[in-house]
């Protein structure tokens, strides 16, 4: 009872708030202070036909950066906890078998599917998406193939170097750009120009970042995903 | 002005889906329908981003929130059934 009438309370008062809200809320109908700048100049200063990726990694880089450093993070607690013993890591996994329109399918599909998440990061300061999008279909790529067979081991030293290198590689082109262009992670080197606008070639250091990000996103959700995988081997 | 209504109703209509699959997600007593309807929400979500414009966020719902998150939570589940039999 008296739960309930606490609940009922905590719901009629995010009402109130939100009823306020709604009633101070007035659309806005022109951009007004950093967004008004970011629209029209991002263009010129970053030459990203994506403007939210100029936003990500050029004017707001520096919050990017924190956003792979607590990736990086979580991937290093779930392999912590989800550690296996050495009995444990050479059980297989007895299942009812998959089926065989998946293993077909799969076999199809996840070439396909990598190709695509490699497109949407190569891609990224033209079309929608990015190096996280992108990372995350690599990894949905990787789900198809454990779905398709249970016992697969992913090469741990390959994803450890890739994630490692493209992780130490984006600093470095971060640190470049004081020494190029204007700041930490200043993704204009000046003296080299931007490229002609829309093309993959164009963006400064963009589209290098960002297939760097991706290639690490993509390499530590599919660790965790294995992890997950392998710890089903544990009774 | 047409469009307009026609964007409003599907937008409104999403919307609703979204907190019935919610309501499901907490009521429901299986756990597996739960994390289903769970993943749901994002999907519906992620549509709702690509309506308001934001195709790079919606991206990022899809992928994530409902499928990496929804499979994650099955391995969980599987692994605490398993424990517990």
């Amino acid at each position: 009872m008296l739960r309930n009438l606490l609940i009922a309370i905590v719901l009629a008062s995010f009402g109130f708030i939100f009823y306020n809200l709604y009633q101070s809320y007035e659309p806005q109908t022109e951009l007004t202070g950093i967004a008004a700048h970011y629209a029209e100049n991002g263009a010129s200063e970053v030459g990203a036909a994506n403007l939210v990726t100029a936003v990500v990694v050029s004017y707001r880089s520096f919050d990017t950066l924190g956003e792979i450093t607590i990736l990086f993070l979580t991937a290093a607690i779930i392999s912590f906890f989800l550690k296996l013993s050495k009995e444990d890591e050479d059980k297989i996994i007895t299942h009812r078998g998959t089926s065989e329109i998946l293993q077909t399918a799969s076999a199809l599909l996840i070439p396909l599917i990598y190709l695509f998440g490699v497109y949407v990061f190569i891609n990224g300061h033209i079309t929608p998406g990015g190096g996280f999008q992108g990372g995350a279909i690599i990894a949905s790529g990787v789900v198809l193939a454990i779905m398709a067979n249970p016992n697969m081991t992913i090469n741990h030293t390959v994803i450890i170097w890739v994630e490692s290198i493209s992780g130490v590689s984006v600093i470095l082109i971060g640190v470049l750009g004081i020494i190029l262009g204007g700041g930490f992670l200043d993704s204009t080197f000046t003296g080299y120009g931007l490229g002609e606008f829309g093309t993959i070639f164009s963006a400064g250091t963009i589209p290098v970042i960002y297939s760097l990000v991706g290639l690490k996103v993509g390499a530590e959700i599919s660790n965790i995903l294995n992890l997950y995988q392998k710890s089903q081997k544990e009774a | 002005m047409n469009n307009e209504i026609i964007y409003s109703v599907v937008a409104i209509g999403i919307g609703l889906l979204m907190v019935i699959m919610a309501v499901i997600a907490i009521l429901n007593k299986k756990l597996s329908v739960a994390i289903i309807a769970a993943g749901v929400v994002s999907l519906f979500a992620s549509v709702l981003f690509l309506l308001m414009s934001a195709p790079d966020v919606a991206m990022t719902e899809a992928a994530i929130g409902s499928g990496l998150s929804t499979l994650i939570f099955f391995y969980v589940l599987n692994k605490i059934k398993r424990q517990n039999a």
